[in-house]
């Protein structure tokens, strides 16, 4: 505030402020980063939450616990609260922590709105969550709120659209002080091709929020107004058409896939390096292959959709488009392998979930591959197939990475020492129950099961019920990271300024825990 | 300017965020109460758009007074600069959005209502005798006959406004460059009154769209991608200005200098991005 012109200098060494307004008027890039991570971690669990319902209902045939509206609701609520309030906001909050360290920068470029891109989060989704009240339930259609089946909503349609625009508000001011951050305050000797590869991959990823999230505005906005309006934009009878609106979805959906798992990518190109003691093997080449595969989000879209009835040219150059991703995506796992090559390697907990992510990612990319191939996807298209490749892709993949990303800078944030014992008990419990949970899913989807479906044909039972075994143990194990990282936050052996013996980079240059105010002057880079 | 270019400027906390996301939840489930016919709704709506008001006053004020007390150096100056770039490409895709819908509608949707392609039995079985063409309001003749906007008149007219507008605000800048005081002035008031004219004469054609022509939001497809294409750019030369008007208090006042007058520049190239924006309007929407 302008009174505190005069004294602002004396502010700059002291700690935080007292009480709640730390919290509510933070401008400091570490609070704000605890605050994302804590918002993500408690969504984490109310979607997971509504997870356990899909499961309990799923467990044996016929009608069990939910009736299938509110099933429907259950599938729906999940997908948004997973993606826009678990995944995205837990990488964010990554983000807010990481990249002024690792580029050397006082804090992100523009701290107050980055308040402001956190605070909309807790409203806009209460205000999701309030939809479960409302007359006629919450959003029913699925995450992809296709029309015109979204447009039979009740009371909670014009919830969940302007929901949906406030994440997308939030989203798009985190991405606008990531490019900022990174492209403005970097330290003097920061080159873009010295930079970690986790600000790295954020950047690109702040790209694609960018052109992203406004076109999924706009796509919601037409769903309104269709509603409302009495236009006619998913609406064949006025000259409109609903695939249109699938396609205006996914040129946002398919660039949100990598939103969600490029800042992962970045992690685990973190972690390995660190574990195996041995310089990330290809660096540019990741650089250029993260790139590359944000170029291509931006073409595939339609493999979403192959059987809409596109034209074939349509569906030829989307399936080649998708297998082309696969050269840029094997560079980097080649590369991760390849980093482990002879070194000399230990698996602490955060190199556990990052060589885990290494293997189940690859399953979840190569049943992706099977999915691009127009003639197989005309069997699999909204099978529990499908369902299976895109958790292999979300749990082992992104959700890993914020496992491997938490385990590996919490001493950083925390100035302590988590328990690794109980962190190996995570690992090894979140690694076997999330196949137990997934991998079934394939056979069911080969099977001919369709996903978004409350009730089932007997012959599907057993592995539904290894399925839902798998999720029970999964979500319930999940409890233990939140007590090793409190356990953590109270105490424990204290660490190292490096904590990692291989650890390479500004971040590990600072004590632990970092000091508040971090690099104000900006540090040399050799 | 000068000592705060050592030391990147981190403000401590600020109240303003958290007052424009309280605003936008009250706008957010006001409206979604409003459309639900609750009564409640109105209210909320009324005052979020009023926090939202306060909040800008708030926020901006501050900023404007930290830049006047030479807080920001060339650093801070960078990350405005690059925010609003990228704030400007956000807007950029939402209106690609609609763009996009325009043309899929235009070159596939209703050529394959018309039976193109494979879609024969489409054509002959849900929507018989319809023929392709454009302007359409789709074969369920939604909303009834209408006739459309020509490019000449009102619309070559408002083109020509914001063309002249875009001219006059890069007479203010060079004026500002050179300090030239007056001129600053003098050309920032004739673009905000060029914006000002164009949106009296977008009421005047919307007015004369649904009364003369027939031209509705409920005219299918067209309708749909007329209204909503003119309709946000206008809320954006709404929101342009604004702006202009308050740059153009903010230089009656005094601020700006030929270095320093980043806020100038953001509403200028904000300007401009309106601008183009409706370049395109006219040629997709209105010529061809």
């Amino acid at each position: 505030m302008t009174t505190h012109a005069a004294d602002h200098d004396h502010h700059d060494d002291h700690g935080p402020v007292k009480g709640w307004r730390r919290w509510v008027y933070a401008t400091n890039h570490k609070d704000i980063g605890t605050m994302y991570l804590v918002f993500a971690l408690s969504m984490f669990f109310v979607g997971g939450a509504m997870a356990f319902v899909v499961r309990a209902e799923l467990f044996q045939p016929g009608q069990q616990f939910v009736d299938p509206g509110f099933f429907n609701q259950m599938t729906t609520m999940h997908a948004l609260f997973m993606i826009f309030g678990g995944v995205m906001p837990a990488f964010v909050g990554l983000a807010n922590w990481m990249i002024p360290l690792q580029v050397g920068a006082p804090d992100m470029a523009l701290p107050r709105m980055n308040n402001w891109s956190f605070w909309i989060l807790p409203f806009a989704f209460t205000m999701l969550f309030s939809t479960l009240f409302m007359a006629g339930g919450a959003p029913a259609s699925g995450w992809t709120m296709y029309p015109p089946l979204v447009l039979q909503t009740g009371n909670a349609f014009p919830f969940l659209i302007l929901s949906v625009h406030l994440m997308g508000i939030s989203s798009i001011m985190g991405s606008i002080n990531v490019i900022v951050t990174i492209m403005n305050m970097r330290a003097p000797g920061m080159t873009l091709l010295k930079m970690p590869l986790f600000t790295w991959t954020w950047l690109i990823t702040a790209y694609l929020l960018i052109l992203a999230m406004p076109v999924l505005a706009g796509a919601v906005t037409m769903l309104l107004t269709d509603h409302y309006a009495a236009t006619s934009f998913f609406n064949a009878g006025g000259g409109g058409d609903p695939v249109m609106f699938q396609h205006i979805f996914w040129f946002f959906g398919h660039p949100e896939v990598y939103i969600m798992i490029l800042p992962a990518f970045g992690v685990v190109s973190e972690v390995i390096p660190t574990f195996a003691r041995k310089k990330l093997f290809g660096y540019s080449a990741m650089v250029y292959a993260t790139a590359s595969i944000a170029f291509l989000s931006f073409i595939v879209w339609a493999h979403h959709m192959f059987t809409v009835g596109m034209p074939l040219s349509g569906g030829l150059f989307f399936m080649f488009a998708t297998m082309m991703i696969a050269v840029p995506t094997g560079v980097k796992v080649f590369n991760w392998v390849a980093t482990m090559w002879r070194g000399s390697m230990t698996f602490e907990t955060p190199m556990l979930f990052a060589v885990a992510f290494v293997f189940l990612f690859t399953i979840g990319g190569f049943s992706g591959l099977m999915l691009a191939i127009v003639p197989a996807d005309l069997q699999y298209h909204d099978t529990y197939f499908v369902v299976a490749h895109f958790h292999y892709v979300l749990v082992p993949g992104a959700v890993f990475g914020i496992f491997a990303a938490v385990y590996y800078w919490l001493p950083k944030w925390s100035g302590n020492l988590y328990d690794e014992k109980l962190g190996k008990i995570h690992f090894w419990m979140s690694a076997i129950f999330v196949n137990v949970t997934f991998f079934p899913q394939h056979f069911l989807g080969l099977a001919g099961m369709p996903r978004r479906i409350p009730d089932y044909a007997t012959q599907f039972t057993d592995f539904n019920m290894i399925s839902s075994i798998g999720a029970f143990f999964f979500g319930t194990s999940q409890l233990l990271l939140v007590y090793i990282v409190i356990k953590c936050v109270r105490g424990g052996e204290k660490a190292s300024s490096r904590v990692w013996e291989g650890s390479h980079g500004l971040e590990w240059t600072l004590p632990s825990p970092a000091p508040y105010h971090s690099f104000e002057t900006p540090p040399s880079i050799d | 300017m000068s000592e705060a270019t050592q030391k990147y400027y981190v403000p401590h906390g600020s109240h303003w965020p958290i007052v424009g996301s309280i605003s936008l939840f009250l706008m957010a489930f006001g409206a979604g109460t409003w459309l639900n016919g609750g009564t409640l709704g109105k209210f909320m709506t009324i005052a979020g758009v009023g926090g939202i008001l306060w909040m800008i006053f708030g926020w901006f004020g501050q900023v404007i007074g930290e830049s006047l007390q030479g807080k920001f150096g060339e650093k801070e100056d960078g990350s405005f600069r690059m925010g609003m770039i990228w704030f400007i490409m956000s807007e950029v895709m939402f209106f690609a959005a609609f763009f996009g819908a325009l043309f899929y509608a235009r070159q596939l949707v209703v050529p394959w209502l018309g039976g193109e392609g494979n879609n024969f039995f489409t054509n002959l079985l849900l929507w018989t005798g319809y023929e392709a063409e454009w302007p359409t309001n789709g074969p369920g003749n939604l909303g009834g006959d209408f006739q459309t906007m020509g490019p000449t008149g009102l619309p070559l007219i408002n083109t020509m406004l914001l063309l002249a507008s875009s001219v006059t605000i890069t007479i203010a800048h060079h004026a500002l460059l050179r300090n030239d005081r007056r001129w600053l002035k003098l050309g920032l008031f004739m673009t905000f009154a060029l914006g000002f004219i164009f949106l009296y004469f977008q009421v005047m054609e919307y007015a004369h769209a649904y009364h003369d022509l027939n031209l509705t939001m409920a005219s299918g497809i067209y309708g749909s991608t007329f209204y909503l294409l003119t309709g946000f750019h206008g809320v954006h030369v709404t929101l342009g200005s604004i702006m202009l008007v308050v740059i153009w208090i903010r230089s009656l006042k005094g601020h700006f200098s030929p270095e320093n007058h980043f806020g100038f520049e953001a509403v200028a190239w904000y300007w401009h991005f309106v601008d183009v924006v409706w370049l395109g309007l006219y040629i997709f929407v209105y010529i061809l």
